[in-house]
């Protein structure tokens, strides 16, 4: 294995090698050399930065609502105040951040470096879908300014179509993020078919890929529901039109239907490509083979499948027919399977591996721990018995944020420690990105653990006020997140401070065997400078340790062997 | 010894007196007081320990694997290990697909409980609305507190006025969406006396939070008592109300009017202190004996021009509920009021028509 002692480190694509020190960020200057920008990394990049300021806005009213709630009764604000609060945390947070999040900001950056392609398929579509995603988030933030909205982001009617409020302009621009996520999907389908270079077939891909496509299945095939849905309450609100409303002849649970059969399958366009993002970090930071690739390959394509068929699970209380509750309930637990499969991969994963608790690999581990709470208290509330006591109290709050914060936002934020020296050209500090990992840890499970005590307790959720006997698990979750919001604070700090201070990253700091390692960091406005080395994305064997480097090099050998 | 002696007088008024034997609540669940409770936290447990079995598992794993399989120099290399193992992934696929059978299974069993009321239920009609509840008994009363026997089982059926709101009974661990335009049902059977909360878990807007009551469980043979002494309205209403509320109640206002308008019967506006003509000719004067009369005897002065179609009240109906329904007519009609002459005119000997002079 050693025996080709010559490394390739010094080929074009090092970051010595190349003139004059070019790369995409630099090639090009001034803001419509970005706004127009046909360059995936560039566009993923200005993605990034708007789903971190929608993550950031979120946030605010997240602590907001914590603050309320941290006495009965008025502690900062009135009830109407209250409710327009914790709507746009949920709006925000879920149609401007958290859906996008991991496809449309790093899956776009680091898709076409894993095929060891120069962009994607559909550029224009892909600048096309980052423009209609501003459009969007313009809307949304208009109608904040404009008096916001107080149905809740589920937007359930009657409520929804009777209520005072910026209704039609929030649903609009649902409806109009829902055009950049279906551009998003088809962009990748299209480029995992038609770009894989030769020699990659469909089980020589990276499972990023495969999670990618499968979110990609679900984008396309589900979001023009939630645009039908939302279209048929502006249509109810506007013109009167009887859908939803039985004092107009409609029926207030189809729209529970209608928007549950986007919204369910929409927490697995939220959760697979955190799935895929640990796949790859477990294996990388484990120097490991990932174990049972095909399980996990499988499992990425049917929890896609079965996504579509659990959407009843929202409605078990709310008069549909015993027949369909039963048969939703045994449909969930089919979720369930392939969601464990995948935690016992990873662990397999780590055994006998050589496992380094870098700050994505924390942030992984983390993501194991929070959800596998997230995943196991999903059994409470797939089971029909506990799921008629548990449905709509702060139990369901807590597994939501356990699967979706604990679990998404974590892969996102390791996703981003992982890719960061590949994105920017700079190594951050491990121990304060550690540091901040730990409080993020730490601040999660005070916030939310609590709240799983106090909703099997008795504690409905969306509730302004509460009897004094839940007044401890409320102020634990609060003084959670002010902990919470502390450690990402921490996090964004480390991440500025290794743009303005950081060490230059070498093209491979964490020895990943994926082709987006062998461009340099940051790669050339073409991402790859010289010919790409296809090799078997979980191989580690041909990676060694450079320490003038301070990075991982491929042997020449390994080259010669290819 | 002692210990045994003591947990024995412990359990004492719990054997006497069952309704004592209050369960406490635990660290997950508020206190039971229904039959279904005591179902669902057996499933609850069950879960629990399942996931805690399998989430030590997991981060137990996790840590070792952290710890003992640590990268100490940059350049360390993983140890050869198998990158599959098909005896092992179907192991740990058919573990989660056997619990999951499991589960499903029990909490279909207990769930078909939940939804399937048994015969002769005693049946409240629950009606939703920004933001309070209003609980219909079968005698017509209406609460805002739900009031429920012991050890029967209540049928809740429920509609909303207005938007979605969901009925919730930590307690009984039951919960069942109040929808407008349809009747949902759901049913308990409490078995421990006492109040517990009862709330709105369905989102509705500024007053969700305060859309909270509670439920009462009467001991046994208490809760005709309490609804008996409810429906008395005659505690808490002016006579002429509680008398309009009753008028509105017993039917009287299908037949007769109470907006001048004709009708079956007589209308009542301007009825009490007027003067009627029997089929027989006679002219009567409207007053207490008249109108108490005419609702336990109909039949003996029909007033012209109507049909005898008016059933007896005669033991359906008390005096003071009577009394409260003169109140009401008094309170419809221009005659009454100030009229010295028709307050004194009445004779002494009750049950002898007043002519009129």
């Amino acid at each position: 294995m050693n025996t080709g002692a010559a490394t390739i480190a010094d080929r074009s694509n090092g970051a010595a090698g190349r003139p004059h020190g070019e790369n995409y960020l630099n090639c090009a200057s001034g803001w419509r050399s970005w706004l127009f920008t046909l360059d995936h990394k560039r566009i993923g990049v200005m993605y990034l930065a708007a789903i971190l300021f929608s993550f950031f806005l979120g946030g605010i009213f997240a602590l907001l609502v914590r603050t309320e709630l941290i006495s009965p009764g008025h502690t900062i604000m009135d009830a109407d105040s209250y409710n327009r609060a914790f709507t746009l945390h949920g709006a925000i947070m879920t149609f401007l951040f958290i859906i996008p999040g991991i496809p449309a900001a790093l899956g776009n950056f680091v898709l076409p470096l894993l095929l060891g392609a120069k962009d994607v398929a559909l550029p224009r579509l892909n600048l096309a879908s980052f423009h209609i995603y501003a459009i969007g988030a313009v809307m949304a933030v208009a109608a904040i300014l404009l008096g916001g909205v107080d149905t809740g982001w589920t937007f359930y009617t009657p409520y929804s179509t009777t209520t005072s409020g910026q209704v039609v302009m929030v649903t609009l621009a649902v409806f109009v993020l829902g055009f950049s996520s279906i551009f998003t999907g088809i962009n990748f389908i299209v480029t995992i078919h038609k770009m894989r270079p030769a020699g990659m077939g469909w089980f020589r891909m990276p499972l990023m890929l495969w999670a990618l496509y499968a979110t990609a299945i679900i984008q396309v095939l589900a979001t023009p529901v939630l645009a039908i849905t939302v279209l048929l309450l502006v249509a109810e609100r506007v013109l009167g039109i009887g859908v939803f409303d039985p004092a107009l002849g409609g029926d207030p649970v189809l729209f529970q239907h209608f928007f549950w059969f986007y919204s369910h399958p929409a927490v697995y366009i939220m959760i697979l490509p955190a799935m895929g993002v640990i796949s790859e970090l477990i294996s990388t930071h484990s120097r490991k083979t990932i174990f049972g690739y095909r399980a996990i390959a499988y499992s990425s394509i049917a929890i896609a499948v079965f996504s579509f068929l659990v959407w009843g699970h929202h409605m078990f209380v709310s008069g549909q027919s015993p027949l369909a509750t039963v048969i939703f309930s045994a449909l969930t637990f089919s979720v369930s399977i392939p969601s464990a499969v995948k935690v016992f991969n990873w662990l397999a994963t780590m055994y006998k591996g050589a496992i380094k608790l870098e700050t994505p690999m924390v942030y992984a581990l983390s993501f194991i721990f929070l959800f596998g709470i997230g995943g196991l208290t999903g059994l409470f509330l797939a089971t029909l018995a506990t799921d008629v006591h548990l449905h709509d109290s702060y139990f369901v709050v807590a597994h939501f944020h356990y699967t979706m914060m604990g679990g998404v936002v974590i892969a996102f934020l390791a996703g981003i420690f992982h890719w960061w020296p590949k994105m920017f050209g700079r190594l951050f500090s491990q121990k304060w990105g550690n540091i901040g990992a730990v409080l993020v840890f730490a601040g999660f499970n005070l916030t939310f653990f609590s709240q799983f005590v106090m909703g099997s307790k008795g504690m409905p959720r969306r509730y302004y006020s509460y009897p004094p006997e839940f007044e401890i698990y409320h102020q634990l979750s609060t003084y959670g997140s002010y902990l919470l919001a502390v450690g990402l604070f921490v996090a964004a700090g480390v991440l500025l401070h290794s743009l303005l201070a950081g060490r230059r990253a070498p093209a491979n700091p964490w020895g990943s065997a994926t082709l987006e390692w062998q461009a340099a960091s940051p790669p050339s406005h073409h991402n790859f400078d010289g010919p790409v080395i296809l090799t078997d994305p979980y191989d580690y064997s041909g990676l060694v340790w450079d320490a003038e480097e301070q990075g991982f090099v491929r042997t020449a050998h390994e080259e010669v062997v290819r | 010894m002692d210990n045994a002696a003591h947990r024995l007088t412990g359990l004492l008024p719990a054997v006497c007196f069952p309704f004592l034997a209050q369960l406490p609540d635990t660290f997950w669940m508020p206190s039971q007081a229904s039959t279904t409770a005591r179902e669902v936290d057996v499933v609850f447990y069950l879960i629990y320990w399942i996931s805690v079995v399998f989430f030590a598992l997991i981060v137990g794993l996790m840590t070792w694997f952290v710890v003992r399989y640590r990268r100490r120099r940059p350049h360390d290399a993983a140890q050869p290990a198998p990158a599959h193992s098909t005896s092992l992934e179907i192991t740990w696929t058919a573990i989660p697909v056997i619990v999951s059978v499991l589960l499903f299974i029990v909490g279909f069993k207990s769930y078909m409980n939940m939804v399937t009321p048994p015969r002769g239920a005693y049946e409240i009609a629950v009606t939703g609305q920004k933001w309070n509840w209003l609980f219909t008994y079968p005698n017509g009363h209406i609460s805002n507190e739900l009031h429920v026997p012991v050890d029967r089982p209540v049928l809740l059926t429920m509609t909303s006025e207005d938007v979605i709101h969901s009925l919730w009974i930590p307690a009984f661990r039951v919960k069942m969406d109040v929808v407008p335009g349809r009747y949902n049902r759901t049913w308990f059977e409490a078995h421990t006396p006492g109040t517990y909360p009862l709330l709105c878990t369905e989102y509705c807007g500024v007053g969700h939070a305060d859309m909270l009551t509670t439920v009462t469980v009467h001991p046994s043979g208490r809760f005709d008592t309490w609804l008996e002494a409810a429906s008395n309205l005659f505690d808490t209403l002016p006579p002429a109300e509680a008398g309009a509320l009753l008028a509105r109640r017993l039917g009287c206002v299908a037949c007769h009017s109470v907006d001048g308008a004709g009708g079956i019967g007589p209308s009542f506006v301007d009825l009490y202190g007027s003067t009627v003509a029997t089929r027989d000719g006679k002219q009567l004067l409207a007053d207490e004996n008249y109108i108490r009369r005419s609702i336990v005897d109909p039949m003996a002065e029909l007033v012209a021009g109507y049909d005898p179609v008016m059933p007896t009240y005669a033991g359906r109906i008390k005096d003071q509920e009577i009394t409260g329904i003169i109140a009401y007519l008094k309170s419809l009609s221009r005659h009454a009021g100030g009229d010295a002459e028709l307050e004194t005119a009445a004779p002494a000997e009750p049950g002898v028509p007043t002519e009129v002079r």
